[in-house]
């Protein structure tokens, strides 16, 4: 689904991506972890094709991006910090996003699912960032494209949003779709990811399924497991 | 002078009284105006009739009237002078001429006006010349409803539109005068009045004075000359309500002052000239009531000149109000209209408070730079200009109009 | 691109900013005429605010929109959209609008003071197009500022340089070579020189209507062909032109290469 090999991304001397070699395959979830400045965003913005790679190649749906710019429009990108133009009311904005890309009627759906009914003829400049984030994601989810990449989904918010997101993220694994996740909240990876990626200075430091994760470092349980990952290398 | 036209219309009634009628046509016994001269005597009228007469050197030697009927063409056929005039009382009306001779050595004219007095030119169209009607040592003429179209292209081999010279008491009214080198041209002409012609397109200038006096000119227009009109070494003109306009050039005026003293500008229009009035050692002239209108410059001042009076004119969007080469003043501005005063009127008496400096530094510049007229209204230009207005360097410091009016003067 | 430029124009169109832009023009027209009253003058004002006040605020603007729209970048960013066509949507949408607010704003006082049947109509359509060449260009200007530095003190500060040289040092620098080489030939310098600055060029342009007396008594050959004829005109508008085009290729160039 997505190949990666020997990316190299530089910005100024700081050197992000060292030589990431990656490949997801079609269906599942997959979280991308890593300690802050570890390049999980300027990866998955590399695979948007946001973020221009000084070499290295990458393949989407088995074509070079460089090449096929088309292939965007079957990914739907939550980014990870829900900013909007102020002025435009939610309505406003659903209704230019479907007019940028495509009719939708899913909408509908999700904005009944994180009741944002009460917020439609608000400006996003006067929400708050929970509500801002529900709205981000029902600009994510509305497509329905087989590849979702979710840069931090959960900041900001409330539980019974969480929960909601959860299902939501399992109803399209279930759809044989493919989601790629970046988080910081431990638990929810744990709880929705089959499989992690672990980046470290700028390469892929572990890629498998959670429980070999724990037989790696030993650990018992997921959060501890990252945090020795942590504390060796800094050590 | 109305007293000469009075003279002179009394005189031409009691010569008709008994003067002979001598009528001249193509078919008739008496076909060329040369062959009615030899038989007409002493103030008869001869008529010619509508045709065209090939004939050049007609001398007139006698006092008479000859009229032309239907505008009769008379073709000098490019062979020399078409009419010459040598006796008093000629009255010449209505006549065509065409195809004066050429020559670089004798100066050429349709009618010559030799050492006469009393004579009228009027109606009469010229065409294809050299000089137009040149009067030279005759005084107390009228040349009246001239149209002379000339096709001058350069100043060394044309001739002027109506040449005066050592002639005095001479009146030049409603001519139309074009695309000759000098339209009206005076030398040691005294007395003599101008008024309500039309001079343009001419090469050189619309209306020339050397070396002549106490003459007036009033209500013309000058357009589109090489330079409106030029007045050079000449004492006592008056010039009251002309029109200078489009003269465009790199020497170019609406008016060139050279040599000349105690003139009366007043009434008068510059408009949209390079060069409104330019100034060069002349004294004690009274610039009044003009408007100058977005000319380049409205008044160039080159020097040497002194006693100048300058007062309740309009300077209306020129690019440069006065452009002084020195930096000593001895002329006066006062209460003038300035378009680009921006001082205020606290009291409302119609007077700025602050003077208005008419010489801006760019202008300086320019006389230096010429180049430096593509900066002309830019922000760098307005910020130099503005804290020379605050300490004058480069331009006269005492050259100010005191009492600028916050209203433009209308007359 | 054009539904883009359609969401930035009408998002700009609600802002404050356009109705303050607008304002003023607004207030500038109905005092140049209302108060005083001589077409001729408020020619000349207008001018001056053409070509120095377009210039800045357009710069400004530009730079502000673009950084205040970080945000709707982003979002755009996210969709699968064409880099250029969202950046060349919001320029549009901002000069579109800038030009907008300057059209109406003059054109409204003009046309109640009977513009329609003056003979300063001419020199009017002159200045409102080239205040919106001006708009054009210094917007475009203001966003490759912008896309080159991420850091807005920086950007701020540079677009500020950028029309502080343009409008006053370039001149400056200008005058003096010539006067220091006024031994020499300068015609066609004078000319080139005056030709590559938009702000001079556009200055040039008006000129041509307001101060040809002044113009023609310059000797020089080149001068008189430039300013006699339509050479002048034809030559300005071409400049003008590629002023407009050459930073929106920068736009263009930059947004592909960027990485965000």
């Amino acid at each position: 689904m997505v190949t990666i090999t020997n990316l190299h991304k530089k910005f100024g001397k700081n050197e992000v991506l060292r030589g990431v070699d990656l490949n997801i395959d079609q269906g599942g979830i997959f979280a991308i972890l890593g300690p802050n400045g570890s390049g999980k965003t300027t990866l998955i913005k590399c695979i948007l094709g946001m973020v221009l790679p000084d070499a290295g190649s990458i393949s989407v749906f088995d074509k070079n991006i460089k090449k096929n710019p088309d292939y965007r429009h079957k990914i739907d990108y939550l980014p990870q910090i829900a900013n909007f133009p102020g002025n435009l009311k939610v309505r406003e904005l659903i209704k230019m996003i479907k007019d940028l890309r495509k009719p939708t009627t899913e909408d509908t759906r999700l904005i009944e699912l994180f009741k944002l009914e009460p917020f439609l003829d608000k400006k996003l400049g006067n929400l708050s960032g929970g509500t801002k984030q529900k709205v981000n994601i029902v600009l994510t989810f509305m497509f329905d494209s087989p590849l979702i990449i979710l840069d931090e989904p959960t900041t900001g918010l409330d539980p019974m949003s969480l929960i909601r997101l959860k299902e939501l993220i399992h109803q399209e694994k279930n759809k044989g779709k493919t989601i790629l996740i970046t988080s910081h909240i431990m638990g929810f990876v744990e709880e929705v990811s089959n499989e992690i990626v672990f980046i470290l200075e700028g390469n892929i430091y572990f890629k498998g399924t959670i429980p070999e994760l724990k037989e790696k470092t030993g650990q018992p349980d997921f959060e501890h497991a990252i945090a020795s990952i942590l504390k060796e290398n800094h050590a | 002078m109305s007293k000469a036209i009075l003279f002179l219309a009394a005189m031409f009634m009691a010569c008709m009284a008994y003067a002979q009628i001598i009528e001249v046509c193509p078919s008739c016994k008496t076909s060329t105006l040369d062959q009615a001269i030899g038989l007409a005597k002493r103030h008869d009228t001869i008529i010619i009739n509508k045709g065209h007469y090939k004939e050049h050197n007609i001398i007139i030697d006698k006092p008479l009237t000859i009229i032309g009927k239907n505008s009769p063409l008379i073709d000098g056929d490019l062979k020399g002078e078409i009419i010459t005039i040598v006796a008093d009382s000629v009255t010449i009306d209505g006549l065509s001429l065409i195809n004066v001779g050429n020559s670089y050595t004798k100066d050429y004219a349709s009618i010559r006006i030799k050492n006469s007095k009393q004579f009228k030119i009027s109606n009469i169209t010229l065409e294809k010349l050299f000089f137009g009607i040149y009067i030279e040592k005759s005084n107390y003429g009228k040349i009246h409803n001239n149209t002379i179209k000339g096709q001058a292209v350069n100043e060394f081999n044309s001739g002027n539109g109506i040449h005066l010279w050592y002639s005095n008491y001479i009146d030049i009214e409603d001519n139309v005068v074009e695309n000759v080198r000098d339209g009206i041209y005076l030398e040691f002409s005294n007395y003599c009045n101008i008024k309500n012609n039309i001079s343009s397109n001419n090469l050189r200038y619309g209306l020339h004075f050397m070396f002549s006096n106490n003459d007036l000119y009033q209500h013309n227009l000058f357009k589109n000359n090489g330079a409106g009109v030029a007045i050079m070494f000449s004492k006592q003109i008056k010039m009251f309500d002309n029109t200078f306009k489009d003269n465009w050039g790199a020497a170019s005026y609406g008016m060139l002052l050279k040599e000349i003293y105690d003139a009366e500008i007043i009434g008068n229009n510059f408009t949209e000239n390079t060069i409104g009035i330019n100034i060069e050692g002349s004294t004690r002239i009274l610039y009044k009531n003009n408007n100058f209108i977005k000319n380049g410059w409205a008044l160039k001042v080159r020097g040497a000149c002194y006693a100048n009076t300058f007062t309740n004119n309009n300077f209306l969007h020129n690019s440069f109000d006065v452009a002084y080469n020195s930096k000593i003043n001895d002329n006066i501005f006062d209460r003038n209209f300035w378009s680009n005063y921006t001082g205020y009127d606290l009291n409302k008496d119609g007077i700025g408070d602050v003077p208005y400096r008419p010489v801006k530094l760019f202008t300086y510049i320019v006389n230096r730079t010429p180049e430096s007229i593509v900066l002309l209204r830019s922000l760098f230009i307005d910020i130099i200009d503005f804290s020379e207005k605050v300490s004058p360097v480069f331009t006269p410091d005492n050259l100010l109009d005191n009492n600028p009016l916050t209203k433009q003067i209308k007359w | 691109m054009l539904k883009i430029l359609k969401y930035s124009f009408f998002d700009l169109m609600r802002s404050r900013w356009s109705y303050v832009y607008f304002a003023f023009y607004l207030l500038l027209g109905v005092t140049l005429l209302f108060l005083n009253s001589d077409l001729s003058k408020a020619v000349i004002t207008l001018m001056n605010v053409i070509i120095i006040l377009i210039p800045l605020i357009g710069t400004i603007f530009g730079v502000m929109y673009y950084y205040n729209s970080k945000e709707f970048t982003e979002l755009l960013l996210a969709q699968p959209l064409k880099r250029s066509s969202i950046f060349l949507g919001q320029y549009f949408g901002v000069a579109g609008s800038l030009s907008l607010s300057l059209i109406l704003g003059l054109g409204i006082p003009f046309v109640f003071y009977g513009l329609l049947n003056s003979d300063a109509m001419g020199e009017f359509f002159l200045l409102m197009a080239t205040g919106v060449s001006l708009t054009f260009i210094f917007t475009a200007l203001a966003f490759n500022i912008a896309l080159y530095n991420e850091n807005r003190i920086k950007g701020f500060g540079m677009a500020i340089l950028v029309w502080l040289f343009l409008a006053i040092i370039y001149d400056g620098i200008f005058l003096m070579t010539l006067t220091l080489f006024s031994d020499y030939p300068l015609d066609k310098l004078s000319l080139i020189g005056s030709v590559l600055n938009p702000i001079d060029l556009s200055r040039i342009l008006i000129l041509l209507k307001l101060d040809i007396s002044a113009l023609m008594g310059y000797t020089g050959a080149i001068f008189k062909q430039f300013f006699g004829t339509n050479w002048g005109l034809a030559v300005s508008t071409a400049m003008m032109a590629l002023w407009v085009v050459i930073p929106i290729v920068g736009i263009v160039l930059k947004s592909k290469k960027k990485d965000f």
